[in-house]
């Protein structure tokens, strides 16, 4: 797929609870395809941290010509990109990655999500759901703040969430909660997160047999497969993140459990 | 465009401006934001005569105003090069160079002779940074008689452009410049990475799996043009100036301060069109002070 280089616009820029923003952008060109799954490079201010910055695409709105990214403020980069203004223009760098596998492999899919990993989740929802696909939701989060944008996966289909305190949902991790009692209700798993919860969630998709794909978020620096700083070690060898992923399927991965 | 050509040693560029090894993959990977063919010249990435894996991630840490890397030369090796990536680069039109690493001379001198019999390669890069496993792991690079060594036995196999890349991780790098010019190299390439570290504070641990890489970035560029400066007062063949080149005000100091062509590097990951727009800043430099060739800023800085 052809990347593009393009300085985007701010449509909106609000928060999402008290530590993430939902920034909007749009362009004075229809923007390019974008696969669910895949990510973007945004520059930030070169005073204030060098390198670009990668971001899942998080919702892609086709009428209205605008692509959305769910932020978590972590630290000084995605701070600066929390204070852009409606108007302002930011240089962006996509499509970058591969994408989930979503085309014709799954009839009942189930989308799990941890933090801010439910970001991509959200394109790949209404992708599946325009297929005709509805899927299934289950996210986690330390407690009920740390769940973002339920109502907007709640409008593509039904949500399961878990909280470590029990503030919302079932208490215990992702891995915990009763609808994976009965594992045979799925056929995939799309699966994005912190590393650990990516872990659990592929040894029991492993056990009980089903396919699963996970969404890896490694330090980058190029986003673009020539730096060879994002390396993930597979099957092959080591490859970049960045390029033959983010995405991988869990049986080319390492991880042996 | 007349007024970018230059030249190092026999090799012709169509403009000074090149990309640094291991920050711009075999270059296709930046032909969606460019024509590459624009370039003086591709360095690719490091290449040796094995396949090498890199070491473990994490392999790169931000640090104030520049990077740290720790990638350890992975490539497929130089058959895999030969077989696979030169024929889908080959006939770009710009000069192709590979980047050349080893861990001992025969590693070097092997990988070289491979390259030499490769029609549209007209030049390579010594990396004599790494480490010399005879030599308890010390870099080639930080002696003047590990560098000697190297590089005669290259110059003995490679007859085009040999360029050698020096590391600024030495008390005097105008020893080193000096000691591979009297060996017989073409051109001196410089500032390869410089040796940093970085700790996350909280988990007590380094940020990097192998403790210590190398930084690069604008952080470096005052010590690399101070580098090129005494460089090109110490020896007669043509400098290739690198370190945090981001702007073609940046490339035209390195010039100015005696470098006949230049590396971009770190940059290319913040803007993957930087290239361009550097090899146009300096066209338009020459113009605005009506300068008829770019060879008439190598070494002009007036003090
Ligand atoms: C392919 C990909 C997609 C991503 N998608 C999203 C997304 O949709 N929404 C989102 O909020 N974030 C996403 N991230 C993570 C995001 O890139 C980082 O949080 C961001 O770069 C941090 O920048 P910063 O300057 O704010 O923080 P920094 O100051 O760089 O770091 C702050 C803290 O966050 C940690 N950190 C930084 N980068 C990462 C990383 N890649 N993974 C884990 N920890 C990290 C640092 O170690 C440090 O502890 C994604 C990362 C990748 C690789
Ligand atoms: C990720 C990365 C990989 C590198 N790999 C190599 C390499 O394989 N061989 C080499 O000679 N230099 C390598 N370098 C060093 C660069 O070519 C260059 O000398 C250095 O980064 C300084 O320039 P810059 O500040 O413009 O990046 C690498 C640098 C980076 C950042
Ligand atoms: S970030 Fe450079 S290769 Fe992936």
């Amino acid at each position: 797929m052809k990347k593009y280089q393009l300085d985007l616009i701010v449509v909106d820029n609000v928060m999402v609870g008290n530590s993430a923003t939902l920034l909007t952008l749009t362009h004075s060109e229809p923007l390019p395809e974008m696969i669910a799954g895949q990510f973007a490079e945004l520059q930030v201010d070169k005073a204030k941290v060098l390198l670009r910055r990668p971001i899942s695409i998080h919702n892609v709105d086709k009428t209205t010509n605008t692509v959305e990214f769910l932020i978590q403020i972590v630290g000084e980069g995605t701070k600066e990109l929390a204070n852009l203004k409606k108007g302002d223009s930011l240089n962006v760098l996509l499509p970058l990655g591969n994408g989930f596998g979503y085309a014709g492999t799954t009839q009942s899919p189930l989308l799990i999500g941890g933090g801010v990993g439910v970001a991509p989740l959200l394109h790949l929802g209404k992708e599946l759901k325009s297929r005709g696909i509805t899927p299934t939701f289950l996210f986690g989060g330390r407690s009920k703040e740390h769940l973002l944008r339920l109502e907007s996966f709640e409008a593509v289909g039904k949500v399961y969430v878990t909280t470590e305190d029990a503030s919302l949902g079932e208490k215990g991790f992702v891995t915990n909660h009763s609808l994976l009692i009965d594992g045979d209700n799925y056929d995939k798993i799309f699966a994005c997160g912190p590393t650990p919860m990516l872990k659990a969630v592929a040894a029991w998709a492993k056990e009980h047999e089903i396919a699963c794909e996970v969404s890896l978020e490694h330090k980058m620096a190029c986003g673009i497969g020539a730096c060879l700083c994002c390396v993930e070690n597979t099957e092959e060898g080591n490859v970049c993140v960045c390029k033959e992923g983010p995405v991988f399927s869990i049986d080319k991965l390492l991880w042996n459990n | 465009m007349e007024q970018l050509k230059t030249n190092i040693g026999n090799l012709q560029l169509k403009n000074p401006v090149m990309t640094a090894s291991g920050t711009f993959g075999y270059g296709t990977e930046y032909a969606d934001f460019f024509d590459i063919a624009k370039l003086g010249g591709i360095l690719v990435k490091g290449t040796t005569l094995h396949r090498r894996e890199g070491n473990p991630y994490p392999r790169m840490a931000e640090t104030p105003s520049g990077m740290l890397n720790a990638v350890g030369l992975q490539n497929k090796g130089v058959d895999y090069f030969v077989e696979n990536i030169y024929p889908t680069i080959k006939d770009i039109d710009t000069n192709i160079i590979v980047n050349v690493s080893g861990s001992c001379i025969d590693d070097y001198v092997q990988t070289a002779e491979i390259i030499n019999h490769l029609d549209k390669i007209p030049a390579i890069e010594l990396n004599i940074s790494c480490p010399n496993v005879k030599q308890g792991g010390m870099a080639f690079g930080v002696t003047t008689q590990g560098a000697s060594e190297v590089v005669k036995a290259v110059r003995r196999v490679y007859d085009k452009t040999l360029i050698v890349k020096l590391s600024p991780n030495v008390t005097d790098i105008t020893e080193i410049a000096k000691a591979v010019e009297a060996q017989g190299a073409d051109s001196v390439s410089l500032i390869n990475t410089l040796l940093g570290m970085a700790i996350d504070s909280e988990r007590r641990k380094p940020v990097l799996s192998t403790i210590t890489g190398g930084l690069s970035g604008p952080a470096v560029k005052p010590i690399a043009l101070r580098m090129v400066w005494q460089t090109y007062k110490a020896v007669k063949i043509p400098i290739v100036g690198i370190g945090g080149i981001m702007t073609a005000a940046d490339a035209i100091e390195f010039l100015l301060a005696g470098a006949t062509a230049i590396e971009v590097g770190t940059a290319n990951f913040i803007d993957p069109a930087v290239c361009s727009k550097i090899v146009d800043g300096i066209a338009d430099y020459l113009n605005r002070h009506n300068i008829p060739s770019v060879k008439d800023l190598i070494g002009a800085l007036e003090v």
